[in-house]
């Protein structure tokens, strides 16, 4: 009887609207394997599916930190690990057994970098929403991920123009756990760090609830496709960069005083469609997951906009800002650095974690401040 | 307003880029590397956010 009124209370056009949703996700998918290359098309449903998963099961990265440090529930924190792991499993063996083919996010562990990570900690939580939280909130009707998004490619782009500058304050080499050791190594330490957290967990939270699990393992599968398909694991800031530098150059800007950008590698991903760079696949495809997954929910796009202070607003434009710069400083967000950086073995996702979830405590100071919540 | 305008600014958005893109920089299908990075034998030459330019 309650299925049968819950088909009848179905709002007309329901079935056409869902089903014009997944034609069009197959068409685009299918248009850019056919007229870019079939890796890109690949790339692109890589990309829906990380989309698809983190708005359809409610699943992110800066909301289970907030959670941990504001009620002391480690549930997300513990799922987030279990991810990692389980692309670490996978993704270290193979980066030993075929080197130069596949490559890890690997990078070195340097004041900037650490400092980068800070401030992105710290950011995140200001707005609520880290690389791929940000993208999936715009998609899926968030205002505030809308205004941020943008200001976020910009400072990405603005992070990479002077990254060799600032890498030059001081940077270990890359340090990277390789091949069974490192696979041992990695797990023991994700497996202490959600001990850690278990055990600083309230009593009676600190269950992973189905969905957790269910996302953990769906974001290990496509981070680990995401490797096969690319060569490189899951990344979300550099394509943000990317964009801005095609804008830049196509209104007559001149690179050639960033060491960065003038590299012949980066100029020739300028002068290339967006289409055939993998993290802007990945970042086109967690944008329109999202907002497939809200057009998809009864009145998941029929929520009012919430009402903010002009602080928020300005907040909220020098967030995106600041996370874009600072990801790029810290050589990742919480997808490149964190998720990537520990899954392949680099020691910097490590350090990146620390310095994030330290900065963390701050952004979530600085939230009801600039009027994005209630004070309280 | 609701998330339904935000929602379509975004996609218009989106649109808006990738119509720029395609018109700065076509790509060639006769260009593309093998469907699956693993088992190519090539050198994975994608960009991203934790290496430097090369």
């Amino acid at each position: 009887m309650a299925l049968a009124e819950g088909i009848e209370a179905r709002p007309a056009g329901q079935g056409t609207r869902r089903a014009a949703l997944l034609l069009g996700a197959l068409a685009a998918v299918a248009a850019v394997a056919l007229f870019v290359g079939a890796r890109y098309g690949l790339m692109l449903a890589i990309g829906l599916g990380f989309g698809i998963t983190l708005e359809g099961l409610r699943f992110g990265f800066a909301g289970p930190w907030r959670a941990m440090i504001l009620r002391r529930e480690p549930a997300g924190i513990l799922a987030q690990l279990l991810a990692i792991g389980l692309v670490s499993v996978v993704a270290i063996p193979l980066l030993s057994s075929h080197a130069g083919e596949l490559s890890g996010a690997q990078a070195p562990i340097g004041w900037a970098m650490i400092g980068g990570a800070f401030v992105f900690g710290a950011a995140m939580q200001v707005v609520l929403g880290c690389g791929s939280g940000t993208l999936v909130n715009a998609g899926s009707g968030n205002p505030i991920g809308l205004v941020a998004l943008p200001f976020f490619a910009i400072g990405s782009f603005a992070g990479a123009y002077g990254l060799i500058w600032w890498t030059g304050l001081g940077a270990l080499p890359v340090l990277t756990l390789r091949g069974g050791f490192g696979l041992g190594v990695t797990l023991g330490a994700l497996a202490l760090v959600a001990g850690l957290f278990w055990a600083l967990g309230k009593p009676g939270s600190r269950r992973l609830p189905a969905r957790y699990v269910v996302a953990a393992v769906l974001l290990a599968a496509l981070g680990i496709a995401n490797l096969l398909v690319a060569g490189q694991p899951w990344g979300v800031v550099y394509g943000l960069g990317l964009w801005v530098a095609k804008g830049a150059v196509a209104m007559g800007a001149d690179l050639g005083g960033s060491a960065f950008w003038a590299a012949p590698g980066s100029m020739e991903r300028v002068t290339s469609s967006l289409l055939t760079d993998y993290t802007s696949l990945t970042d086109l495809g967690l944008i329109a997951g999202a907002f497939g997954v809200a057009a998809w929910r009864s009145g998941g796009l029929s929520q009012k906009l919430p009402r903010y202070p002009a602080r928020a607003w300005v907040a909220t434009i020098v967030a995106g800002l600041l996370l874009g710069y600072s990801s790029r400083l810290a050589f990742g967000c919480n997808v490149g650095a964190f998720f990537s950086g520990i899954s392949t073995g680099s020691l910097h996702g490590w350090v990146w974690f620390a310095a994030a979830f330290a900065g963390a405590f701050v952004g979530i100071r600085i939230r009801p401040l600039v009027g994005l919540e209630a004070r309280t | 307003m609701t998330r339904r305008s935000t929602a379509t600014l975004m996609a218009l958005g989106v649109a808006g880029l990738l119509a720029f893109d395609l018109a700065a920089s076509p790509p060639n299908p006769y260009r593309a590397p093998p469907a699956f990075a693993f088992g190519s034998g090539l050198a994975a030459a994608g960009g991203f956010c934790g290496a430097l330019p090369d």
